[in-house]
């Protein structure tokens, strides 16, 4: 499933186990508003404020799955500025780095955060490199980085449905189709069958295959 | 047979392993932070490696079915280099981690001053994070080594029953036993111990409380030792249910005191047309 649309309150609340884990997260939403109202005070390297100690334990107090939703959250209600974001996107865990990306859209306007897409696409972690193609790849990735992204999915098996605003993004792209032209090429001459997804983006750019009989 | 190896090094072990272990019955595993067989010059050096154990090996391990969680710590040996040091400031950061289950691996190499300090601060930032230790004892002079370590887990504010003492063997069983601590066997395919002669000691001294590891990493070293301690097992006469206490429910409940284990990881679904799978990508 892609998420586009941030988590509300609501929903996470809704998901979660007990009592206990809405209690946990009450508190941790309320330190996060108020590191937000706060004036800003840079944490010393080593230390963190307290709500993002809330942002590194959601996993275990709120369960795996729904660890990102909480995450995100909490990065929502702290207003949580760039060098924030690049810091907690550091120093995380790949979870924690995978609910920095997937907050950005909701955070971050302008392409100032791209760094953190490009750390994100150069990993083999598929988790990674599929929060890292949402809303804010969309929006901010030049041509020639979103392009190496879609291989990239194709190359890993993130499923393109999973990228944000595809069929915009690749509508009209020759460049676009003749990589992924050229990936089928070398995939048919290794024999091995070309990804779904492959036919599925390459119709998208609207352009025709040069070389239509390997497809 | 379902496995839980609580001390292996998976970062110097290929994908091969992984597959080998997954068949082996290999669920779970915990990978301490350790030497690197090449000595490291800086902390950035650490943050690297530790980042590696809370991300790029724990998908690893995901693809192939396997649960990773870690021990973190500056290491005994690396301790003593004054460049290496200011880790230690930066590991609170590092202990709040979901997928950090204890400190570790800390305790002596050369049983050094800067060895001394090392371990009582990080056994107190194991109490101080609700975490329990992970500590091995030296491989020369192991009978003082182990003396020395038991006397500095009891100054320490982190109770023994918090501690798992590592790499023990005949010599050093009883004592580490009587201090109240976790008791780990490290089995490796030379002569420090062995599957027969870990039969032996299980027989003498019971199942309680005892953790058995392959301690793998870029040395000489079985990553599927485990699997034949509990055939051992089987085969000397313990149950299944034996096995299953020392190879499972053991470091369940010793890394459980953390309270942060997460051991329900996917059956792995093969690899997908050759590229690596998607694994938790949803
Ligand atoms: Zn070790």
């Amino acid at each position: 499933m892609t998420q586009t649309a941030p988590w509300t309150r609501k929903d996470v609340e809704a998901r979660l186990a007990d009592d206990m884990a809405r209690a946990w997260l009450g508190e941790a939403l309320a330190e996060a508003a108020r590191a937000a109202q706060a004036p800003p005070t840079p944490p010393s390297p080593y230390t963190s404020h307290t709500w993002e100690l809330r942002f590194a334990a959601a996993g275990r107090q709120c369960g795996q799955d729904n660890a990102d939703a909480v995450r995100t959250l909490l990065l929502t209600q702290a207003r949580a500025g760039l060098d924030t974001l690049t810091r907690l996107y550091r120093q995380g865990s790949a979870a924690e780095r995978r609910a920095v990306l997937r907050a950005l859209p909701s955070l971050v306007e302008g392409p100032h955060a791209v760094h953190l897409l490009d750390d994100a696409l150069r990993t083999n972690d598929t988790r990674l490199v599929s929060a890292a193609v949402g809303p804010y790849a969309a929006a901010h990735l030049d041509a020639h980085a979103w392009r190496h992204a879609v291989l990239k999915c194709l190359f890993t098996g993130v499923p393109l449905d999973h990228v944000a605003d595809l069929d915009r993004r690749a509508r009209g792209d020759g460049e676009l189709a003749r990589m992924l032209t050229d990936y089928a090429a070398e995939r048919t001459a290794a024999g091995r069958d070309i990804p779904r997804d492959l036919h599925r983006v390459l119709t998208l750019t609207g352009e025709k295959p040069q070389r239509p009989q390997e497809l | 047979m379902r496995i839980f190896d609580p001390h292996i090094h998976m970062t110097s072990r290929t994908t091969d392993d992984y597959e080998a272990m997954y068949t082996a019955g290999v669920r779970a595993l915990v990978e301490p932070s350790f030497w690197l067989g090449q000595p490291r010059t800086s902390p950035a050096s650490f943050f690297d490696y530790f980042d590696a154990l809370l991300g790029w090996e724990p998908f690893r391990a995901a693809q192939y079915g396997i649960a990773h969680h870690c021990t973190i710590a500056l290491n005994p040996k690396e301790a003593n280099d004054p460049r290496c040091t200011p880790v230690l400031d930066a590991l609170p950061r590092y202990l709040v981690k979901d997928s950090v289950v204890a400190v570790g691996e800390i305790g002596y190499d050369s049983m050094t001053p800067a060895e001394d300090t090392a371990l009582a601060a990080q056994l107190q930032m194991a109490a101080d994070h609700g975490l329990p230790a992970l500590v091995h004892t030296p491989h020369r002079d192991k009978l003082a080594g182990l003396h020395r370590t038991v006397d500095v887990i009891r100054e320490s504010n982190l109770p023994t029953e918090r501690v798992l003492l590592d790499h023990l063997n005949e010599t050093t069983v009883k004592h580490a036993a009587d201090s109240g601590c976790w008791l780990g066997f490290s089995i490796y395919p030379d002569t420090k111990m062995d599957e027969d002669r870990m039969v032996t000691i299980l027989r003498t001294h019971g199942t309680e409380k005892v953790l058995v590891n392959s301690a793998a990493d870029w040395g000489r070293s079985d990553p599927l030792k485990t699997r034949k301690v509990g055939d051992a097992m089987l085969a000397a006469g313990f149950s299944e249910d034996d096995v299953d206490q020392v190879l499972w429910r053991n470091p369940v409940a010793f890394y459980g005191l953390s309270g942060r284990l997460q051991l329900d990881i996917p059956e792995p679904e093969g690899l997908h047309e050759g590229n690596s799978i998607l694994r938790g990508g949803e």
